[in-house]
């Protein structure tokens, strides 16, 4: 399952699609961990954080995990915990690929900041992703 | 079997400690006895020793000892833990018996007394046959006891005791009954402690020695019930870190056993209880991650042991169980001063609790959905014959059966139905939204809004289901706004139709259409039933929501129909700026202001966004003035007749996706010019008023809780505007105007001011104001206000006067702002004004000319004031400046003048004046202590000075004998009369007034002056005669002495020294020869006065010239 959003959704993907409502309830609550992790880090380091926020809470069934930019887009991808092929790396380098992609939408003139991401190019880019993950 | 089933046996959760008994003590009836129990029980701080005391009679009866087992070979459990072991050893077997005595040392029936309290020690002993149980004996004492040592007949009877009741000496006491009871009592307690702890040594030790005994086949079960007994013996000795090692063993070894589906819940059971020890140690320690660490392997073993399918719910209500009760030991943890982090508090168990028990729920639903015909099975499987269980987790039709098949599957299924049946009474509900609210508290705690606000949701989607439909509303009311403001519209999509589901059971009409309201709006996800709106505007009640419970359905059904006959019940009004709704509006006035002569007009776009075209019956809109609200009002003309009446439907039919327009005119009142009007807020009505409706309302016009994010994105938007057809608006690019200012009539006329500035101070400044009407009727009532401008320096107000006749000079009582002069109607003309300004510097003047015409707008008249102002900045300057100055006779300039001795006053006049200035007239006027020599006349009359001309005139003066020798006195005035020479206007004479400068005066003792004729000619007698006069009442010696000179050869005295008497004048003649031509220096006289050494022959010298022009003779 992968997410992005800038507190309110711009792009939220999930399969199985069924219980898909729980799984935004998931990202939204992770949020309050972002937030506070991002609100955590002083000014004058925020320009070296850390993108990858790493695992963000554990819940019984999913592992979330959260990466934020620089302008503070963030990126949530929630994967079930009984997956363990994934380790941190991979996570990191999903996430990065998922920040080129979206760089690639934002970069779109005809992407109007703040609206919900409509492009095939970041669809397919998730779809891979997904396919490879579960 | 009861809810409380699945909670953790209190004797599990308590701190265990040490069990002392005390007999002997009579606390109904004897007063000391109560005090010592009160000293033992009262006031248990954590300083003292941990131990339980419970007084017990003497001949109290403890639980038996079972006969000691030889050999355990043919012995199989049958279950790992007794139900009442805990308890046994927490509150029935104490580690020490302590028997109270009351014997003195010196008793006269000593040995009586010994004898009984052997007799008292022995009935202990036997009832604690077979027990390992310490016996101790304490004596009160009414004396206080010597040193040990030195009371030799206290050793001595001591030691009998001892022997007489087979004590060691380590066990009897001495408790005196006397000041310091408490102290004693805590030194005892610690002796007892001490006891205990031996007492539980060995019972650890006992226990342990059985596992030789033991094989792993059968007596798996004993494996862990030891580790178990080992590590409570151990808390009960206070040794937390050996009892966290055993039951580590021991959780182990629970998972060692053979699991199937008989023992499961027996295993899980005690796995839980282990699990609860171990974690509640780990937190007593301080190592809040072992505690966590150990949990979430308990999970993780745990999570798969579901056993009996059929009674699956029976695992998610322990799993529940397990979140929970270590959900509340962190939360004790915490209370104890451990500090939790956001991602890691108390919170997310009681949530994971919480789902545990929705899923109980659901289990329960699916599995315990009988027959309404199946009822509880008789007899009752659950029923025991004790009423208890012997072991935990055990069933209680086949207890101590340890096989892997049940033994008997008639009572098997028997014990399963009554287990549903029972599971069925369970109110779920209740205990998920408990669990829930619980972990609401810890994520507000630990500041999670978002996880608060989703736990909120399940809480509210609880109470729906458990029918509690107004708590429900509350709660998703509450975090409603929340997921609106965050913008996460797939969320609020499912919380509104459960809210939507919830106000349709309650009856609640408004709630209702405001969800549906907002459903059907835009942003959501899910196309939502359209019909609900066009069944909001019929009088009728709605079709019920899918998947709503039938029962409620009907109660919901009759509460409609109850409310809508209710009179005035039918009416809604829904601010719109708390919600979404499924129409967007935009009001907004055409311009920022609007002049009065012209119409205000407005527009109103709305637009709908469902998918149907909806019907509005009117649209209103309220303005800041109400009075114009009944212009901006569109209504259903045909409101009687059938809706689908084409005619003005048209217009009142919202299409999807399509804005429309809606333009309204109205004339604005003449009160109110200079004001502004607001649109307070746009209504819009759904429905009939004949029937139910509702009136959505845009407060200030415009916004919901969608549209100011709307607006941002519309803003940003890249997006080409594609061209709409002719008539159709892009939503996006309608701007909100919402206030309007009504502005007066453009004034046509012209105003014109003519004047020659600058302005010269004091001058009566002419300034013509021409007003020309361009208007095509009569302009009335033309009122000009002219002068300074309102809202300068105040000393620019009191320093300008303002008047409309110039032939006389302003003073203060004129105005500096002359308001209201009336110049009736129509007359253009010219009005002569005159300023005056008697400081210099610039200043703003204001004309502001108002008038009344009238206008026809909209085919209405209309009286309308219009004025136009014209300012203009007037610079005023100096129109000259006056220089006077003292001079002597000789043109020198004086710093004093001298009593009687004639000098000038001279005035220079300088123009600063950009305009030609005629000097008209000027005059001095002479203080008292000054008189003209002859008559002064002006010198500068009728003089013009052009910029930078000077003008000078003199006057001759002397002054009259003064008081005391020197003193300062004022000179006069000086007036000078003058008007500016301009061809533009008349001007009137303006006479300034320039103060003259003081003067000192000065008597003089001597006064010298000479005579001699204008001019000489070379080699020509020049006649010189020098008159020296006396001015003091004294006989004056003076010196006089000529000094030579190259010029002149002359004759007379060259040096004398003579006597002037008082008043009289003495003269010298001298001729003098003049030997050169040009100007020349004459001689020099030198004058000293002996009575006057200060007066010097220099300040003399100044009355006498010192120079004549020689001519050349020939």
């Amino acid at each position: 399952e992968v997410l992005c959003c800038a507190n309110y959704p711009l792009y939220i993907r999930s399969v199985p699609t069924q219980g898909e409502l729980k799984f935004h309830y998931t990202v939204h609550t992770s949020l309050d961990v972002v937030e506070e992790k991002i609100s955590g880090v002083g000014k004058a380091l925020a320009d070296q954080r850390e993108l990858y926020l790493g695992l963000l809470y554990p819940t019984e069934d999913y592992k979330v995990y959260g990466y934020v930019t620089n302008s503070k887009v963030k990126f949530v991808i929630v994967v079930d915990s009984s997956n363990t092929s994934l380790r941190d790396n991979e996570i990191r380098s999903m996430f990065r690929k998922l920040h080129n992609s979206f760089t690639d939408v934002m970069c779109n003139p005809f992407y109007n900041p703040g609206d919900p991401i409509q492009s095939k190019a970041f669809d397919s880019i998730v779809s891979t992703m997904m396919v490879q993950a579960f | 079997m009861s809810p409380a089933q699945w909670d953790l046996p209190p004797e599990l959760c308590c701190r265990p400690m040490a069990f002392v008994a005390l007999t002997g003590l009579d606390v109904v009836y004897n007063a000391i006895h109560r005090a010592i129990w009160d000293a033992f029980c009262t006031n248990r701080r954590a300083d003292r020793v941990p131990i339980s005391f419970k007084v017990l009679p003497g001949d109290h009866e403890y639980p038996k000892c079972r006969t000691k087992r030889t050999s355990y070979e043919w012995y199989i459990p049958k279950g790992i833990l007794k139900t009442g072991w805990m308890n046994k050893h927490l509150n029935l077997v104490p580690a020490l018996v302590v028997l109270f005595y009351e014997l003195d040392w010196d008793d006269p029936q000593w040995k009586e007394k010994q004898s009984e309290c052997a007799t008292k020690v022995e009935i202990v002993r036997t009832s604690l046959q077979g027990r390992n149980t310490k016996v101790a004996v304490v004596l009160i004492q009414k004396k206080t006891p010597l040193p040990p040592g030195e009371d030799l007949v206290a050793s001595e009877r001591a030691s009998a005791l001892c022997g007489a009741c087979d004590l060691s000496g380590k066990s009897l006491f001495v408790l005196p009954h006397t000041d310091h009871l408490v102290g004693y009592i805590i030194r005892l307690e610690n002796a007892f402690y001490e006891h205990a702890q031996t007492y539980y040594y060995n019972e650890i030790r006992r226990v342990k020695s059985h596992k030789e005994f033991l094989n792993k086949t059968t007596h798996q079960l004993l494996f862990v019930r030891h580790q178990f007994k080992m590590g409570f013996f151990s808390e009960l000795k206070q040794d937390t870190q050996n009892a966290l090692k055993y039951y580590r063993t021991a959780y182990s070894l629970v998972h060692e056993l053979r699991a199937h589906e008989t023992n499961m819940l027996e295993i899980k059971t005690m796995a839980g209880f282990i699990n609860y020890k171990i974690c509640r140690l780990c937190f007593q320690h301080n190592t809040p991650l072992d505690a966590i660490a150990q949990f979430r392997k308990h999970i993780d073993l745990c999570k798969k042991k579901i056993g009996s399918a059929e009674l699956a719910f029976e695992h998610t209500a322990w799993m529940s169980k397990q979140f929970q009760s270590f959900g509340d030991l962190f939360d004790e943890a915490i209370k104890l001063g451990l500090t939790a982090i956001q991602t890691q508090n108390p919170g997310f168990y009681y949530q994971q609790a919480a789902y545990y028990a929705q899923e109980r729920k659901q289990q329960a639903g699916q599995l315990c959905s009988h027959e309404p015909g199946v009822g509880y099975p008789a007899p009752d499987p659950l029923e025991t014959p004790t009423g208890a269980l012997d072991f935990y987790g055990q069933r209680p039709w086949r207890q101590g059966h340890q096989s892997i098949d049940p033994p008997d599957s008639e009572k098997e299924k028997q014990g399963i139905l009554a287990l549903q049946v029972k599971e069925r009474d369970v109110l779920h509900s209740e205990l998920i939204i408990a669990l829930l609210s619980n972990a609401v508290a810890q994520f507000k705690k630990y500041k999670c809004p978002r996880m608060k606000s989703h736990l909120m949701v399940q809480m509210g989607e609880e109470y729906y289901h458990a029918k509690d439909y107004t708590k429900a509303l509350k709660l998703l009311d509450y975090v409603m706004c929340d997921y609106r403001t965050e913008r996460w519209w797939s969320l609020l999509t499912s919380i509104l139709s459960t809210a939507l589901k919830c106000s349709y059971l309650m009856g609640q009409v408004k709630d209702y259409i405001t969800y549906s309201m907002e459903l059907v709006g835009r942003g959501l996800l899910i196309v939502y039933k359209v019909d609900i709106v066009i069944c909001d505007c019929q009088n009728e009640v709605p079709e019920p929501e899918p998947d709503c419970d039938p029962a409620s359905v009907k109660m919901a059904q009759s509460l409609w129909s109850d409310r809508i006959s209710l009179a005035g019940n039918n009416e809604f009004t829904i601010e719109v700026q708390d919600y979404v709704p499924f129409v967007q509006c935009k009001a907004k006035f055409l311009y920022p202001s609007f002049h009065i002569d012209e119409p205000v007009q407005l527009h109103v776009y709305v637009r709908a966004d469902c998918p149907h075209p909806v019907r509005f019956s009117k649209l209103c809109v309220s303005l800041s003035n109400q009075e114009y609200n009944q212009y901006c009002l569109l209504e259903d003309a045909s409101k009687e007749q059938d809706i689908l009446e084409p005619s003005t439907q048209e217009n009142m039919c919202l299409v999807p996706g399509k804005t429309r327009k809606y333009c309204f005119k109205f004339v604005a009142k003449t009160e109110d010019v200079g004001k502004k009007i607001e649109i307070t807020s746009v209504g819009l009505m759904l429905g009939r008023e004949t029937a139910r409706y509702v009136y959505l309302n845009w407060r200030g016009g415009w916004g919901d809780a969608a549209s100011s994010h709307e607006t941002l994105q519309a803003s940003r938007s890249f997006k080409r505007r594609t061209r709409l057809p002719e008539q159709q608006l892009d939503w996006d690019t309608v701007t909100i105007q919402s206030s309007t200012m009504i502005i007066s009539r453009v004034p046509k006329i012209s105003v014109q001011l003519t004047h020659e500035p600058p302005a010269l101070t004091n001058e009566m400044y002419c300034m013509i104001v021409t007003i020309q009407s361009e208007e095509d009727t009569v302009a009335k009532d033309i009122k000009l206000t002219a002068g300074l401008k309102p809202g300068q320096d105040a000393n620019l107000t009191q320093s300008t006067q303002i008047t409309l006749n110039g032939s006389e000079v302003c003073d203060d009582s004129h105005p500096a702002l002359l308001p209201d002069i009336p110049l009736g109607d129509l007359q253009p003309g010219q009005k002569p004004l005159y300023i005056h300004c008697v400081s210099t510097g610039s200043r703003i003047l204001l004309f502001h000319v108002a008038y009344s015409v009238s206008a026809t707008v909209e085919g209405k008249d209309i009286t309308c004031k219009c004025h136009k102002d014209e300012t203009v900045t007037l610079e005023t300057v100096v129109p000259f400046e006056v220089a006077m100055k003292f001079v002597s006779s000789k043109f020198e300039h004086l710093e004093r003048v001298f009593v009687d001795i004639p000098f000038l006053l001279m005035m220079d006049i300088l123009s600063a004046s950009p305009w030609p200035i005629e000097l008209v007239n000027s005059e001095v006027q002479l203080a008292s202590s000054m008189t003209a020599i002859d008559q002064p006349q002006s010198q500068v009359e009728g003089v013009t000075l052009q910029t930078s001309e000077c003008a000078s005139e003199c006057f001759l003066l002397k002054c009259p004998p003064v008081q005391n020798g020197t003193s300062t006195v004022a000179s006069g005035h000086y007036f000078i009369s003058w008007k500016r020479k301009s061809a533009f206007a008349e001007t009137s004479v303006v006479r300034t007034i320039v103060i003259l400068p003081h003067v000192m005066v000065e008597n003089i003792p001597l006064y010298v002056h000479a005579e001699l004729p204008s001019f000489g000619r070379v080699r020509e007698s020049l006649p010189v005669r020098y008159h020296l006069e006396n001015r003091t009442g004294l006989v004056q010696d003076v010196e006089i002495g000529v000094e030579p000179s190259d010029a002149f050869m002359f004759s007379g005295l060259k040096q004398v020294r003579m006597r002037i008497l008082p008043g009289t004048e003495q003269e010298m003649l001298y001729n003098f020869y003049p030997l050169m031509a040009g100007y020349q220096v004459l001689p020099q006289l030198n004058i000293s006065l002996l009575r006057f050494p200060n007066i010097s022959g220099q300040l003399l010298r100044r009355f006498l010239p010192s120079r004549i022009f020689v001519k050349v003779t020939f």
